[in-house]
């Protein structure tokens, strides 16, 4: 019975000590993956220097009515940084985007719109637009500002309109399938107020790639590009953003 | 020669279970997903970069999709989805859709011998997307297989095939509209909860990583409700060229980013 025990024991020692072993080797490659990520973005913030100051001459050229409408995605965390959104804004306004969507999942950057637009020299609200000034080349920025209750929220209160529209035909006798199509749809989330078009571009300022619960129904063949953190933001990371994308070409699925 | 040939290779392969074995042990001490998607582009690419014929990318492709479904079966992701087919993908030539549609029909047979991916892992199979617009054959072919393996618990596979996001919202609408005819007394309108059920995915959890081969950085209209908090990554490799190494690749970025999701998650 002793043996026994002792055996028990011992097994038990040998299995934690290499669990231990193995949680060592976890932690070395992520500490080795970090030393990389470093390396890179050192790397990076080289690269966007040289881009900024005019030294790599391919970017000098953007075919930027390629970018119709830009979304940006912050993490809400940093949005409460105005001065910084601001910034970033000047930096496009200069390269001549002038529609784009500002999205943080909270809300906040639509608490400060007012103020964002205000220290922006020539800049209004995208719902301030009208039908021919959508048409017409833009001569300011027009920001939309969005938030998570305008993506699945928006789809929920679009539902219940056009459940409302479809009772109001009077059918009951079964749903017709016929009446709830893509466009039906569009058009119950532009009369709840989700009225923004589907960017060309989405750049996300957040510690991760990923949209964030940007509205789902505009993001279908929108390019989604990682630009690290907001506090790290770059002129230079921002261009060669832009100019890759307007390399791109779509096959949208053909 | 022969034989030894078979002996060495048999070797090897031993081998190199036991190490991908070893990584995966490693691995295992952080987070794994519980959910890992794949929109599974460039095999038209990989034929065309190979000199193949019409068809030969998407066949090469499938081997690469049984190797990855191993791998991540093996490292304990309990969910998996793929990009079989887009609705957007009926607008090719009808020689191509015709050529994959042969080549689901055949692999979607496949899932039902014994011995397949589904018998070997006890996967449970889902298609998930628009099956109407599907030929009767491959429908047919399709329930049978979720029939066959809906007895299943160890893994789950949902093959997205004739699906797009747009579609699935707007199917969720429709069937939680038809509740609500049906429950006409209930003044209350929709809920998240209610559009959320009628998803196509809505049988299985939200993916935590989406690898999207050959370097494009969209969506093309796939599961773009279900990843606010899903790890995006893009890998240059063309889809029959994605190996192990991206998988595990995949999986570290999901460790990395893990801590993150978990508060944002917290906050909803």
């Amino acid at each position: 019975m002793d043996s026994k025990q002792k055996v028990r024991g011992f097994s038990c020692s040998i299995h934690q000590i290499g669990n231990l072993g193995l949680q060592l080797l976890w932690s070395l490659v992520h500490l080795l993956i970090s030393i990389g990520y470093f390396v890179v973005a050192a790397a990076a913030a080289v690269e966007s220097y040289l881009i900024s100051s005019g030294l790599l001459t391919r970017y000098k050229v953007l075919n930027i009515s390629k970018l119709k409408y830009l979304a940006i995605v912050i993490e809400s965390d940093d949005a409460v940084q105005t001065s910084k959104v601001v910034q970033l804004l000047r930096w496009l306004e200069v390269m001549g985007v002038k529609r784009m969507c500002l999205y943080d999942a909270q809300g906040v950057l639509k608490k400060s719109k007012a103020s964002i637009v205000k220290m922006l020299d020539n800049a209004v609200l995208f719902e301030e637009l009208d039908e021919k000034d959508l048409l017409e080349k833009p001569k300011c920025m027009a920001l939309e500002f969005a938030s998570m209750s305008d993506g699945k929220e928006g789809v929920v209160k679009a539902a219940n309109l056009l459940f409302a529209k479809y009772m109001e035909l009077g059918n009951r006798d079964g749903l017709d399938d016929e009446f709830f199509t893509e466009a039906q749809v569009g058009e119950a989330l532009r009369a709840v107020g989700c009225k923004g078009p589907e960017p060309d571009l989405l750049l996300v300022y957040a510690p991760v790639r990923c949209h964030l619960g940007f509205p789902a129904w505009r993001t279908r063949y929108t390019e989604i590009v990682h630009m690290g953190s907001l506090k790290s933001m770059r002129l230079g990371s921002l261009t060669k953003a832009i100019y890759k994308f307007t390399r791109v070409r779509q096959n949208y699925g053909k | 020669m022969d034989k030894a040939n078979e002996r060495a290779s048999g070797l090897l392969g031993r081998l190199s279970g036991f190490m991908r074995s070893c990584l995966f042990k490693v691995l295992c001490m952080g987070p794994i997903p519980t959910h890992f998607s794949f929109i599974m582009d460039g095999n038209r690419r990989y034929a065309k970069k190979m000199d193949m014929g019409e068809g030969a990318g998407h066949r090469a492709g499938f081997f690469a999709l049984v190797s990855v479904l191993k791998y991540c079966y093996e490292v304990g992701v309990k969910y998996i989805s793929v990009y079989a087919f887009s609705i957007d993908n009926f607008k090719r030539r009808p020689e191509e859709v015709k050529t994959i549609m042969d080549l689901i029909l055949e692999k979607t047979e496949g899932l039902l011998e014994e011995g397949s991916i589904a018998d070997q892992y006890g996967v449970r199979v889902y298609f998930v997307g628009n099956l109407k617009l599907l030929s009767e054959q491959v429908r047919i072919a399709a329930e049978k297989v979720m029939e066959a393996t809906a007895h299943n618990t160890r893994c789950v596979l949902l093959i997205c095939i004739a699906y797009t996001s747009c579609d699935e919202i707007v199917n969720s609408v429709r069937e939680c509209c038809k509740d609500k005819m049906e429950e006409i007394e209930d003044e209350e309108g929709d809920d998240l909860v209610d559009i959320e059920k009628h998803m196509y995915m809505g049988v299985a959890p939200d993916p935590d990583i989406l690898l999207r081969s050959s370097g494009e950085k969209r969506l093309s209209n796939y599961q773009l409700w279900q990843t606010t908090h899903c790890t995006l990554y893009s890998p240059t490799a063309l889809w029959p060229e994605i190996s192990l190494l991206h998988v595990v690749w995949g999986i570290l970025k999901f460790q990395r980013s893990y801590a993150y999701f978990e508060k944002k998650k917290k906050m909803l």
